[in-house]
């Protein structure tokens, strides 16, 4: 009897070993292909990867949230905006160095995010969302309520992160921001990757399919379910303290509802639940406004229907996309890959 | 059905995508000239405009109207050959969209500079990047204080005279015909609205202010505002607003039945946009009436003044080019902004180099002529544009200047002196050098 529970003990222990062994390996690949990518690209280029990136770490967490534990967030741009505010303010205010501000606009972000995740265990589908719409909508008020914090409407400005004189003058300053941000991009991707396939993980998973049979297994359900609301925060903040270092700006303007739609938009139509699915979000919220700004300009249209036309354009290609692939771009890769290999398969059978 | 996470899949996905971005990222055209977006037969500008959100309203209609202008230009022979090309994005009046776009136009457009950038709390965001890099940051759309400082930012200029001189003539007529009565003032809170409030209070004492309520723009209720402006007893009420903020002010102060003498900027007070904002928004109710009296300023002359030669240009080149847009205060603001510019040019000659353009407004620009009824202020440290304004009110429906063009500087204390100097004709075609 003992040795069997020593032996699960021990396969247990390797298991573990070898999740952690293939998230490094994997953040280090991460790595390695981000800083290639940034080399090739142009300068603009790297500002888009840079928000890119910073996008991806806020999907990253929100389809951990949504997709893995099941509770759906309307606030987190509201929640990026806590950790954009939380760097501009240590970085322009109190002039502390870019990775202590960072991870304390993380830390205070994920504060908020305990407290609006405790509230969160009580509310069920709908009601969730309101209450969360509610942070969304009410939030970025704050900033025109106490504009000599906060800066209003004007925003709070920080000065470009100086890229360390030992990489030489010649670094762009957009390449450096990728970097930043790409860092922060891989420890996310690493930090989900192991907590997807911890017991934590496990347990979000119980918990979003059957909460009753989650909690008859002594799974403590409202604890499960805050704790992904923090990881999901957390998550956001570090997407809004990057965003702050990119854009050297924190702007009421920049985390309006639509960007909290958008965010949720944009997990759904990359492959809700899949990190993956994060990474396609990311890209259609950075290239789809540009895309649909090119597409519009390129009819020659009266400046009313053209100004108004990439919204227009964007509207469609959610439906479209929707239509198309239920589950999300990485559905649909993932469906065209199945086909793909049944082909093959039948041929060679043939 | 997997529902565990790929992320090494994500990860290719990324490397996939970043690559696609690089193939679109490197399109933009390559120019045989040493300076970036200057060909043998076009120079390239940029801008970022609000063509939607809160100011757009009136504002949408200036960067068509200058690309009109330009167009008209080009058909007559361009400036030394070359034709002059405008693409405007919109940023929505959203400070980190202009971010975007400028960064857009800056690093994958390769345009040879920023002209007429829109707006106070957009354009400040880009003026730190702009001048890193070295791009001409021409006749910022906005009358902010902050443009006008040649050391610390040298390829950024103003153009429209800034909101402490026109604060400064505003407070200085109140001060001549409305002394003793009661001032409050409703503003933007920015450097826009910060900067005009500063020029009031430097010609009127303190106490004859007895409010002074900020907005922010995008927050559409500004009721608690303009009562609380009300509830202080306010006789004069001084606006430094947008076109929409003037109408949310005025249909506010219907609504409490409050009617003071109204003051605006002029950037607020197109009658044409502001009289249609305030039909909308009273879904036909109201118009012009509401803001009618107003007392404003120009330094261009009145766009409704059709016999003015320059007004008369305009008109023509705007039935040819722009004929969508009504033509108002906003259409004249950019064609307006587009002759300065294409005298620019003509003088900074034919081989152009961005260092070349600035040394020429650094130099030249206090002679640069055209349709403003004031001189321009340029010079190596000084980088404000035109210097005063001259008076005007809303007189059925349109804006009339009285009293003869003013100029002064911003600084406090420095005096309000009349300029008589003569408006020059507009040139046959094209562009005449100063």
């Amino acid at each position: 009897m003992s040795a069997i529970a020593a032996r699960a003990r021990v396969g247990r222990a390797r298991i573990g070993e070898l999740t952690l062994a293939r998230g490094l390996l994997l953040a280090l690949v991460a790595a390695a292909a981000l800083f290639v990518a940034s080399e090739l690209l142009s300068s603009f280029a790297d500002l888009e990867l840079a928000e890119g990136l910073y996008f991806f770490c806020v999907l990253a967490g929100l389809t951990v949230l949504t997709g893995l534990s099941g509770q759906i967030s309307l606030g987190h741009g509201a929640l990026m905006a806590v950790g954009a505010y939380g760097a501009a303010l240590l970085i322009g205010e109190q002039h502390w160095a870019l990775v202590p501000a960072l991870a304390a606009a993380t830390a205070i972000t994920a504060v908020v995010g305990l407290l609006l995740g405790a509230a969160a265990t009580r509310l069920r589908g709908p009601y969730l969302a309101g209450a969360t719409l509610a942070f969304a909508v009410g939030l970025p008020a704050l900033a025109d309520k106490y504009s000599s914090t906060f800066g209003g409407e004007n925003g709070l400005v920080v000065n470009p992160p100086n890229p360390p004189s030992g990489l030489g003058s010649s670094l762009p300053l957009e390449r450096w921001e990728a970097w930043i941000a790409g860092a922060g991009a891989v420890i996310v991707l690493f930090t989900l990757h192991n907590l997807v396939r911890s017991g934590y993980g496990r347990a979000m998973r119980a918990v979003r399919d059957d909460e009753i049979a989650a909690s008859l297994c002594g799974l403590r359900v409202a604890r499960v379910q805050t704790l992904a609301f923090v990881v999901s925060a957390a998550c956001a903040g570090l997407a809004g303290g990057l965003l702050t270092v990119v854009l050297q700006l924190a702007s009421p303007g920049a985390f309006q509802l639509s960007l909290s739609l958008s965010l949720l938009t944009a997990i759904v139509l990359g492959g809700l639940g899949s990190l993956v699915g994060a990474a396609w979000g990311a890209a259609v919220l950075v290239l789809l406004p540009s895309w649909t700004r090119d597409i519009a300009n390129s009819f020659s249209l009266s400046t009313k229907v053209s100004s108004n036309m990439p919204l227009a354009i964007y509207g469609l290609v959610l439906v479209v996309a929707m239509l198309a692939w239920p589950s999300g771009i990485q559905g649909g890769v993932r469906a065209g890959g199945a086909r793909l290999r049944a082909l093959v398969r039948s041929r060679r059978g043939g | 059905m997997r529902r565990h996470m790929q992320p090494a899949r994500a990860l290719l996905v990324a490397c996939a995508l970043a690559l696609v971005a690089a193939g679109c990222g490197s399109s933009s055209s390559s120019s045989s000239s040493n300076a970036p977006g200057v060909s043998a037969t076009t120079i390239t500008f940029g801008s970022h405009q609000p063509l939607t959100g809160p100011a757009a309203p009136g504002y949408s209609e200036i960067a068509p109207a200058s690309a009109a202008f330009f167009k008209y230009l080009n058909a007559n022979g361009g400036i030394n050959g070359r034709k002059i090309k405008l693409i405007y994005k919109d940023d929505e009046y959203n400070p980190s969209k202009t971010v975007n776009v400028v960064h857009q136009l800056v690093l994958q457009e390769n345009v040879f500079g920023i002209f007429e950038g829109l707006g106070t709390p957009t354009h400040t965001k880009v003026v730190g990047f702009l001048n890193s890099e070295k791009v001409p940051d021409l006749f910022v759309a906005s009358g902010c204080p902050c443009w006008d400082n040649g050391s610390s930012q040298p390829e950024t200029f103003g153009w429209q005279p800034n909101y402490t001189i026109e604060g400064k003539i505003l407070g200085q007529y109140l001060k001549e015909h409305f002394s003793g009565k009661k001032v409050g003032v409703f503003y933007q809170d920015d450097d826009f609205g910060k900067g005009g409030l500063e020029g009031i209070k430097d010609e009127l004492s303190g106490s004859s202010i007895v409010s002074a309520q900020p907005y922010q723009p995008g927050v559409t209720n500004v009721a608690p505002q303009i009562s609380a402006i009300k509830s202080a007893g306010a006789e004069v009420l001084v606006d430094f607003t947008v076109p929409i903020y003037t109408a949310l002010g005025q249909l506010a102060s219907f609504t409490l039945g409050y009617k003071p003498q109204l003051v605006v900027s002029n950037v607020g007070i197109d009658p044409t946009t502001v009289g249609g904002l305030l039909k909308t928004f009273s879904k036909g109710k109201a118009g012009t009436e509401l803001i009618e009296g107003a007392i404003t300023d120009g330094y261009l002359p009145s766009s409704s003044d059709t016999s003015n030669p320059w007004i008369q240009l305009f008109m023509k080149v705007h039935d040819q080019y722009d004929r969508s847009a009504p033509f108002d205060g906003n259409v004249e603001y950019g064609m307006a902004t587009a002759y300065t510019l294409a005298q620019v040019l003509k003088l900074a000659g034919k081989d152009l180099t961005r260092q070349k353009v600035v040394e020429v407004i650094n130099n030249e620009g206090a002679k640069l002529t055209g349709p403003g009824l004031v001189p321009f202020r340029y010079s190596s440290s000084v980088h404000g544009g035109y210097g005063g304004t001259e008076m005007g009110q809303v007189r059925g429906g349109k804006i009339v200047l009285f009293g003869g063009p003013l100029v002064t500087e911003p600084s406090s204390g420095a005096p309000i002196k009349p300029y008589s100097n003569q408006q020059p004709a507009p040139p046959a075609s094209g562009v005449s050098a100063p």
